[in-house]
């Protein structure tokens, strides 16, 4: 019994020894980045027919690593074993439409986000509630609060007694109960396509989900009919958005991604780039 | 264990019970009518009335239930003569398409039970009816039927319980009945066995309560079966006096 449990404690040892001289180095100097992406993630990222990669994401991975001054290679993992993969040092950053939730935060880190789609609103198109009022414009919940909810406060009398369809414990439900409860009538459904259908036949009046899946799924056939509507909401507790997926113990990778991102911010690369892939800007504020 | 989250867990779910109750008992009262005459069609004279009972038998025993009420709810709504026609009122509705789904189902399971019970009415009875100069409805109505639904009890028993349970596949067309909720309160919590747990310890409780009814039932109906009750000497003895 004894026995086992020393041998368990020097395994124990022996494994952080290896992971801690493995990952982790002091002050290290950045020279060769290494990024790990799903390539099946349109518009995020994605495999060309000829095998290359394309997308979002690559675009703006190239231009990031140009500003970090470091030479990048881009490798296709899957994204369920990615974060594991991350820790144990088969590569270096994650830049896969990985959105900076609080769970995964207890296990990486993230950079500043390089793109929140937000969530938005999608009717009939021939409904009434097709030309709600500012249509598009971006409301943050993290840097203003106040003008978000003032802004819901105007919508809610156009609202009233609507049924909207949101995704089950989706961040589009989050939101609807915390801002729209009482006033709309709420389904809950397993997947966003099936309230997409809903839509199309009549039964909800709304939907509410991710502004990047509207736009896509708006594309499709047999949804010739939906189209956004309203205004957009993103920041605070509807997600900080995609972000650069980063081990703890590299802190001076993240504070050279945090640059760049902030560089391509501010020089218009994220609004343009954002533009081409999804059709509308996802700039974070 | 964590026990302020069952608690909490509970009393979310315990809320849910009177949707699962409605869309059980909806859908054996409507499945138990259609199974009745299904039934029926069974023994029919009309050739094509038979035809038609085994094809609806065929079709709603032989396909998952999930993808009836997929059709149902999913499949007729993309029809715009569907949501125009006047039954779109309750086709609209996701409570009435998942009591719609299960009353079908479980009418092709039950008229299956029915009939077989139907079956095992011994001859003689009905001879014995008709000797009394019954008419053939009359015969059905007081002989044929009532021992019938006794033999086809125990069996019946089964496909009512069944039917409690399949009011979970309900909550995949938005419906907040006891899985549904189940459902969402995991995704909020990430915790899947404390939440199923309270869910099953749900079903087991009303499908607890179910089977004793059905045994009640049961008693009540067979007396012919049973110890003649000890009363019964005393008054004899009585009247010997």
């Amino acid at each position: 019994m004894n026995y086992t449990k020393s041998a368990m404690k020097a395994l124990c040892i022996a494994t952080m020894m290896f992971s801690a001289t493995g990952v982790h180095a002091e002050n290290k100097t950045w020279t060769r980045v290494s990024i790990a992406t799903e390539g099946g993630f349109k518009p995020y990222n994605f495999t060309k027919p000829d095998g290359t990669l394309d997308g979002y994401e690559i675009e703006l991975s190239k231009y990031l690593c140009a500003h970090m001054k470091v030479e990048c290679e881009i490798n296709v993992q899957n994204f369920d074993g990615m974060i594991p993969a991350l820790n144990a040092g088969k590569f270096d950053a994650i830049i896969s439409g990985m959105s900076a939730t609080a769970k995964r935060e207890q296990v990486i880190d993230f950079s500043d986000s390089y793109g929140s789609t937000g969530q938005a609103f999608a009717t009939s198109k021939s409904g009434p509630l097709a030309a709600l009022p500012e249509k598009g414009v971006v409301f943050s919940l993290a840097s203003n609060e106040a003008g978000a909810v003032a802004e819901i406060e105007k919508l809610k009398p156009l609202l009233e007694g609507k049924t909207i369809g949101v995704q089950i414990a989706s961040t589009g439900a989050a939101f609807v109960d915390k801002y729209l409860k009482g006033v709309v009538e709420v389904r809950e459904y397993k997947t966003t396509e099936e309230h997409d259908l809903d839509l199309a036949a009549g039964r909800v009046d709304l939907v509410m989900a991710s502004m990047a899946y509207l736009t896509t799924a708006s594309e499709k056939p047999g949804n010739e009919d939906m189209t956004t509507t309203g205004p957009r909401f993103q920041g605070g507790f509807l997600g900080r958005g995609s972000s650069v997926g980063l081990r703890k113990t590299d802190p001076e990778l993240k504070a050279l991604f945090n640059a760049a991102i902030a560089a391509a911010k501010a020089d218009g690369t994220i609004k343009t780039l954002s533009e081409k892939w999804f059709g509308f800007d996802v700039t974070p504020r | 264990m964590d026990w302020t989250f069952l608690q909490e867990t509970f009393v979310s779910l315990i809320s849910a019970v009177p949707l699962t109750l409605l869309l059980a008992v909806n859908a054996i009262a409507f499945g138990a009518v259609l199974a009745v005459g299904i039934a029926v069609a069974r023994f029919s004279a009309i050739a094509p009335l038979r035809w038609l009972a085994q094809a609806y038998v065929f079709v709603f025993r032989g396909t998952p239930l999930l993808v009836q009420l997929f059709i149902i709810y999913y499949g007729l709504s993309q029809f715009p003569a569907i949501r125009h026609s006047p039954l779109w009122p309750i086709l609209r509705e996701p409570y009435w398409c998942a009591v719609l789904a299960l009353a079908l189902n479980t009418a092709a399971y039950a008229s299956e039970i029915v009939r077989g019970g139907l079956l095992s009415v011994p001859f003689g009875q009905i001879e014995a009816a008709r000797a009394c100069g019954m008419s053939r409805f009359m015969i059905f109505r007081r002989i044929t039927l009532p021992l019938g639904v006794r033999q086809a009890l125990p069996g019946y028993g089964n496909e009512m319980i069944s039917m409690v349970k399949a009011t979970s596949l309900a909550s995949i067309i938005t419906l907040m009945e006891v899985t549904g909720v189940a459902a969402r309160i995991i995704s909020e919590s990430y915790r899947a066995i404390e939440v199923f747990v309270v869910a099953g310890a749900i079903y087991l409780t009303i499908n607890f309560l179910l089977t004793r009814l059905v045994q009640l039932v049961e008693f009540r109906l067979s007396p012919h079966l049973r110890q003649p009750v000890a009363v019964l000497p005393a008054i004899i003895e009585g009247e010997a006096h």
